[in-house]
């Protein structure tokens, strides 16, 4: 148990140096991707502008009852959530890996490859956190009075939980569609499929409770925890709230968790089975 | 208990077939033909403890797919293999902490660290004890002198330092069995060299059991006193090295000095000239009519010197390896 503590550590250890090698890359990308969160900002107040000026009244006007405000706290508590759940590279980089032999390592030393893969994320995200708190922090700080009264002690646990659970969630979700690649070699079809359902059903695009009689099927899926699930605790929607429902949201996340991992496991090992090892 | 015991180890591998053009493309899309490669068919050898091996044949003689299945990275579609006790197939950790794969084109260490990064790295995987893991260092980065490279990151490594220090990460965890495959592809004289002397030196010392891919038979005599020739997933050969010749070669080089300025132009009578420098001439000829042309051409000329000799392990393989191609129907 503590060698495998270890083991993990370095592995973690060894990711994190390695990401820091291309350090100015990772840090230009970093930064570049909140450009759409400033540009998604001015959109939501330019649609809701131009829907309280058709309005005859002076009331602020609400779209599918969400005030401006809470659009906006909607839209960067789904991106905050997006930043736990989203895993650039992994479904492909286990493709690429299964196409060019380098799973090879996997297989033929004592490691387990989705463990190893999964703290190799771990490094990919600290250094992401670390390079983003800043911006993050200030567009948060900027953006202050847009989100309701800060959440108490409980809440802000449940957040955390969820936040972690969704980048479980996202991390499993993206290597079993890597793994279909024992059977297919390439999957970034497959996963351009994925990530145009993902930006719909998770939330990213627009709050799930605005898609009426759809959002109802959506709430059995497990993409609403990559994205939706964290802006709705905060945001205290109905069933989100600790003690009318968010225990109960949270505990099935987690059976996904479980659900997810075991069906990882099960494609791995029959992808081995049919792995061919081909080109040397 | 010999380290590896193959028993009838067979491999089917189904792959797509494609026809020509862009019509059969999209009638692939709907039907799709499949064609079966048999890459092993049934193989049978032994590995004693403490043996190096060379495992030769052409290029799709099976030879990698025999250490893919040996290492366990593919499944067999039938018979059995036994290696330091384990069944390779079915992974477990305790047979993966005993062998070491290497690959000549394939790379295990971390590209944009340095060596010793990846070092670490094994450390922990495999479970090494601090004290072992500095004295195998220390020893492996001096006898493949890399000891002021493992420091620089690996990208900056040239190909051949790149090898010795994915030969050290091997051999880190003090592997019972060390399966290579061409583990000298590409590398310059120098670097062969160093290798070559490095397997000899750690596999005596350590009395491993290696099993060695090449296509390089300078490697393959250095290092190797048993071979086994694998061609169309069939074992053809399973000796010592200097049977091969004697089996498959029909054929033996004689090499002449002329005496004085006079060098003869119709030497193509007694065999195949393939080296005319005068006053040098090498020609093969027949096993079994060696000595008959030997004392026509002492008969014939001025001779100076003269020698016999077995034509080079290359030709022969190459020799081998053509026939057996001629006669595979197509």
């Amino acid at each position: 148990m503590l060698a495998q503590a270890r083991t993990n550590w370095v592995i973690l250890k060894t990711c994190l140096e390695e990401r820091f090698v291309y350090r100015a890359d990772f840090a230009f990308a970093t930064l570049v991707r909140f450009l759409p969160i400033v540009t998604q900002v001015f959109l939501w107040g330019a649609i809701y502008s131009g829907a309280q000026a058709r309005s005859e009244s002076d009331e602020p006007t609400t779209l599918n009852s969400y005030t401006y405000h809470e659009m906006i706290a909607y839209y960067l508590m789904a991106m905050l959530a997006r930043a736990f759940s989203s895993m650039p590279g992994l479904a492909s980089g286990i493709a690429r890996d299964v196409r060019d032999g380098t799973v090879k390592k996997y297989l033929t030393q004592p490691i387990d490859m989705l463990g190893y893969l999964f703290w190799h994320r771990i490094a990919h995200k600290l250094v992401y956190y670390v390079i983003a708190t800043g911006p993050f922090a200030l567009v948060f700080y900027l953006c202050r009075d847009y989100f309701p009264h800060p959440p108490d002690t409980a809440t802000l646990l449940a957040l955390v939980l969820a936040l972690a659970m969704g980048f479980l969630t996202g991390f499993l979700i993206e290597s079993l569609i890597g793994l279909i690649s024992f059977w297919f070699l390439e999957v970034s079809s497959l996963l351009f499929i994925y990530m145009m359902l993902n930006y719909f059903l998770s939330g990213h695009m627009i709050p799930l409770d605005w898609l009426g009689g759809l959002g109802e099927w959506v709430e059995f899926l497990p993409f609403k925890y990559l994205a939706y699930v964290p802006a709705a605790i905060v945001l205290g929607k109905d069933g989100y709230v600790l003690g009318e429902g968010l225990e109960g949201q949270l505990l099935i996340e987690a059976i996904w968790i479980l659900g997810l991992l075991a069906l990882n496991r099960i494609a791995f090992a029959r992808g081995v089975r049919r792995y061919g090892a081909f080109g040397g | 208990m010999p380290a590896i015991d193959v028993r009838n180890l067979s491999k089917i591998y189904r792959v797509f077939r494609k026809r020509e053009g862009l019509r059969a493309s999209i009638r692939s899309l709907f039907h799709r033909e499949y064609e079966e490669i048999h890459a092993v068919g049934g193989i049978n050898f032994t590995v004693e403890r403490g043996e190096m091996v060379a495992f030769l044949g052409p290029n799709g003689a099976g030879k990698t797919t025999t250490l893919k299945l040996l290492s366990g990275l593919i499944f067999p579609t039938g018979g059995q293999a036994d290696v330091l006790g384990h069944v390779p197939w079915k992974r477990e950790n305790a047979y993966r902490r005993r062998f070491s794969l290497v690959m000549g084109q394939k790379n295990q260490l971390w590209w944009d660290l340095p060596a010793q990064e990846s070092f670490r790295l094994h450390k922990e995987i495999y479970r090494i004890e601090t004290l072992q893991f500095d004295r195998r260092i220390d020893e492996l980065t001096e006898l493949l002198e890399v000891k002021d490279l493992v420091g620089q990151p690996v990208r900056e490594l040239s190909l051949g330092e790149r090898m010795r220090m994915e030969l050290i990460a091997a051999l880190l965890h003090s592997p019972d069995l060390l399966l290579l495959d061409e583990p000298t592809i590409g590398l310059d004289v120098v670097s062969q060299h160093k290798v070559q002397q490095f397997l000899k030196y750690y596999q005596k010392e350590r009395q491993i059991t290696v099993l060695l891919t090449s296509h390089y038979m300078k490697d393959v005599e250095a290092l190797c006193q048993r071979a086994i020739i694998i061609s169309e997933g069939q074992i053809k050969h399973d000796g010592p090295l200097e049977e091969i010749i004697d089996r498959f070669s029909q054929h033996k080089v004689i090499e002449l000095q002329f005496a004085g300025t006079e060098f003869p132009e119709d030497l193509g009578r007694f065999g195949e000239v393939f080296e005319s420098q005068p006053p040098r001439a090498k020609i093969r000829v027949p096993r079994n009519e060696v000595l008959g042309i030997l004392k026509r051409l002492l008969d014939s000329y001025p001779i100076e010197d003269i020698s016999v000799e077995d034509r080079p392990l290359e030709e022969a393989m190459a020799e081998l390896f053509i026939d057996s191609a001629s006669r595979t129907p197509s």
